[in-house]
């Protein structure tokens, strides 16, 4: 019971409840929901694969917004990132119907990488050095990446025919675990080392909380603003890996459309404030896992494509209303209401 | 005895609890038409709480208000505002970057006949009020954040007075007013009083309660003590009655022994310029030595200290730590050098409101180790707790938010959070600002006990100087960001210190 209390206190109940609530519904609604499979190839296959799969850059992406909005920041040029690095890896390896990549893998994959890490610092200079507005200063690269996505193809669509590059987005032969899915935890894994095992996490909070004090007590300010947003710029180097390797493509126009809403949407129905300070990295996975699961959901209910974001728009209002502030202290009202009107009944009888 | 009609507010059996905290346990509060009416209590004891849920800022656990013989329960301050209760806080709560006459009419702008805001008669008329109820003439166009705070205060209340209330609640009004303009604002609340205005006071001056306020209402840890006609209660009774023990006068007067510097020099500083703030300043201190830095507000104390912590950088001079002259870029600089400076803003640059007390307190030293060496938790916990223990903070447990403590527990988090970076030189900037007398005589021990027993080196600043005088084992004077002289121990007293700020004193030397 005590246990009980206190995980319902915890900020992950919540979100994990909204999760579990969606999950119940599935369970019911569609058939052999949970079954997994593996396939011939040795390939593990199931919705709730195909669910983990699909967020998995999508999780990339919310854990470093969480330190951006941590500081009180955001960081919306990262769907443009994901074009960028996307398209940096497709140009690199080259669209030969042979197969043959104009440059080795790896060095495609450390360009991708890199150009994630530049605009990151590009974020990172503009609001840590220069004092800019986050929204403002990220809009700036939001805007202008697809078109440098675009530079770099021609306006192409550079479709990659070397077969290792659809290994990032699918499985690596051998492997029963898709491959995007174990970046994903690599990224966990690391994100909750750095948060556990090092400081930076409680410098991240001081920052979002106050600047000004933080500065007095001997944090540099700028270094750890600069941080979280180069940061942000590799997961969405990352994420674009995978987006780009999905599709085995390099599409400017599309890839990692509108990935920076859904990336701020999982940080937020993980419970962290858009004004900054206290995070919760469990509550972004499960954010961005609930985020996925909706429109798996919606999917395998036959919703049409073009209706999903209006469904997904009122779920997500729901989830979003039962977390405030304001709806949770209607509920404590009522209940302290409840008990004292129950009180005041016994000292009634009692007289 | 004063009817009950002649009772404008009662508050009766308030009790408010927050999580895991009762902040006041069946308070009752009467206040009478047309007295200014002091609250006292310590920090903590919940004076900020039950104005608060007089103003609608916090909701009642239980208990009745009756205002104007009227059942009220206000849910936001705008509604306790439309009935006639307005409050000046303790923290100025304009807004910085509106101008001041938008200031005082934000939410109630004059309109012209279009229903446009009339922008001329907004000016003409925050002149007007500024000028006849406080006597300040200045530029009302011009944003908030030009002014001092002292003006911002005033400004404050000028707003609260315009609002035609008829309970004006001041919290800590005059913590950043020179003495000439406490007088004036002391002035301006008689002729309030004389309109039949009740005024609730809260003040850690005794000396101004004594010299203002009709009657007192004690409150201590959340109960309610009693109230007394200030008449008739004699200062060390008062005193007693909050802090809940029997004291004698000399020992808040004085502290019993100060600190003897000793030989060696700590930090040194010769022909130290920083453009507009310190002017060719050349200073020493000792190990083992209170100084204190004396002067008035915008004299240029705080300016001193925020360059010896390397807030701002120097344009000439040079800094010497330990006989080695360095060069400073940032506080982590002198950090390393085992300099701390506690900051005179609390809220603005002290306290992470949403961090726990134990995070408060390991921050600096976190910061000064470096992220990534990060203490194990057991060790966060063991130097929280020591410090909680140490300078009896008052908290719940170490995970409670810094932001539910009272005022002067938060500065002692603070002062924790420095000590803990085991500092050779401790600069206290306004360390007893709003705390109450028991704290601050706690927190003036405190600098005094380090010097002489840990050898460290204490910077005592304080506008007030017989806090100064109690601590101080020498005193620089400083007036338009320059030092004008030093006091030596046997010449300190609130007289030399005065006359020298006047430039009428120059010491032996």
């Amino acid at each position: 019971m005590d246990m009980l209390k206190k995980f319902s206190r915890s900020s992950l109940a919540l979100p994990l409840a909204a999760l579990a609530l969606l999950l119940l519904f599935n369970a019911i609604f569609v058939d052999d929901f949970f079954k997994i499979q593996v396939m011939d190839n040795g390939n593990l296959y199931g919705r709730p694969i195909d669910i983990l799969h699909r967020c998995s850059s999508l999780i990339i992406l919310a854990l470093g917004m969480t330190f951006v909005i941590a500081t009180g920041g955001v960081d919306i040029s990262v769907g443009a990132v994901v074009a960028i690095s996307s398209a940096t890896c497709c140009v690199m390896l080259g669209g030969d119907i042979s197969g043959i990549p104009h440059h080795p893998f790896f060095l495609a994959i450390l360009c991708s990488l890199g150009v994630g890490i530049l605009a990151g610092i590009w974020n990172g200079t503009l609001v840590a050095k220069f004092k800019i507005q986050a929204m403002v200063a990220t809009l700036i690269l939001m805007t202008a990446g697809r078109g440098i996505a675009q530079l770099m193809t021609d306006g192409q669509i550079i479709t990659v025919y070397y077969k290792p590059f659809a290994w990032i987005g699918d499985n690596i032969p051998g492997v029963m675990v898709p491959t995007a899915m174990l970046i994903a935890l690599a990224m966990i894994i690391f994100v909750l080392f750095m948060d556990r095992k090092t400081s930076v996490g409680l410098m991240i909070q001081a920052v979002g909380i106050n600047q000004v004090a933080s500065r007095y007590a001997g944090i540099k300010v700028t270094a750890v603003l600069f941080a979280v947003y180069i940061f942000s710029g590799f997961c969405a180097g990352t994420a674009g890996l995978i987006e780009g390797s999905l599709i085995r493509a390099a599409d400017a126009n599309n890839a990692g459309l509108n990935m920076e809403m859904d990336a701020i949407l999982s940080v937020t129905l993980g419970g962290t404030l858009m004004i900054g300070g206290r995070y919760f990295i469990g509550g972004t996975i499960i954010g961005a896992i609930t985020i996925q699961t909706l429109t798996t959901t919606m999917y395998a209910l036959g919703v049409p494509s073009d209706c999903l974001p209006a469904v997904k728009a009122v779920v997500i209002l729901l989830i979003i209303v039962f977390q405030s502030e304001k709806f949770k202290q209607m509920f404590r009202d009522r209940a302290l209401r409840k008990k004292e009107l129950k009180e005041s009944g016994k000292e009634a009888a009692n007289a | 005895m004063a009817s009950d009609n002649d009772l404008i507010l009662r508050m009766e059996h308030i009790n408010m609890f927050f999580p895991g905290v009762k902040a006041l346990k069946d308070v009752t509060f009467n206040l009478r038409r047309g007295e200014i009416h002091s609250l006292m209590g310590e920090n903590g004891a919940g004076k900020s709480t039950l104005v608060k849920v007089l103003t609608g800022v916090y909701s009642k656990t239980s208990g009745d208000i009756i205002f104007c013989g009227e059942h009220i329960n206000p849910k936001s301050t705008l509604e306790s505002q439309k009935m006639g209760i307005s409050t000046v806080y303790q923290e100025v709560n304009l807004c910085q970057n509106l101008t001041v006459a938008e200031n005082i009419y934000i939410g109630r702008e004059p309109r012209t006949r279009f229903g446009a805001i009339d922008w001329r008669t907004m000016t003409v008329k925050a002149q007007k009020l500024l000028r006849e109820s406080l006597g300040i003439d200045i530029d009302v166009n011009k944003n908030l954040s030009f002014y001092s705070v002292a003006m911002q205060q005033m400004i404050a209340i000028a707003r609260a007075i315009d609002t035609r209330c008829k309970i004006l609640i001041l919290d800590e009004p005059t913590s950043s007013l020179s003495e000439k303009e406490t007088e004036k604002l002391f002035e301006i609340m008689r002729n309030l009083r004389d309109t039949g205005i009740s005024i609730i006071f809260i003040s850690h001056f005794l000396e101004q309660i004594y010299t203002i306020c009709d009657r007192i209402t004690v409150l201590r840890d959340g109960s309610y003590i009693g109230e007394y006609e200030v008449k008739s209660l004699p200062r060390i009774e008062l005193i007693s009655k909050m802090m809940g023990k029997e004291v004698k006068e000399d020992e808040i007067e004085a502290n019993a022994v100060k600190s003897k510097p000793k030989d060696q020099k700590f930090i040194e500083t010769s022909h130290l310029t920083v453009p507009g703030k310190v002017k060719d300043l050349s200073l020493n201190i000792r190990e083992g030595e209170v100084i204190g830095l004396a002067g008035l507000l915008g004299s240029g104390r705080t300016e001193i200290a925020e360059a010896l912590f390397g807030l701002t950088q120097k344009s000439e001079g040079s800094i010497k730590v330990e006989g080695l002259e360095i060069t400073v870029k940032n506080p982590m600089d002198m950090m390393q050098r085992r300099v701390a400076f506690c900051p005179e803003d609390r809220k603005a640059a002290g306290v992470f409101g949403d961090l726990t007390v134990r995070e408060n307190i390991i921050l600096a030293l976190q910061a000064k180790n470096g992220m990534f060496r990060h203490m194990a938790r057991s060790k966060q916990n063991e130097l929280a707790d020591h410090y909680i223990d140490l300078l009896r903070i008052k908290v719940s447990d170490r995970e409670q938010r810094v932001s539910n403590l009272s005022g002067g527990n938060q500065q002692k988090v603070i002062i924790a959070r420095w000590l803990a970076t085991q500092p050779q030189l401790l600069i206290l900037d306004e360390p007893t600002r709003g705390i109450d007398v028991g704290t601050k005589s706690e927190i003036e021990k405190l600098a005094v006990t380090l010097a002489r027993e840990k050898g460290m080196s204490v910077v005592f600043i304080s506008g007030e100087m017989g806090e100064m005088v109690r601590t101080c084992s020498r005193i620089l004077v400083i007036r338009d960001h320059e030092k004008i002289t030093e006091l030596a121990e046997d010449e300190i007293s609130e007289a030399h210190i005065m006359q020298a700020i006047a430039g009428d004193y120059h010491g032996h030397a």
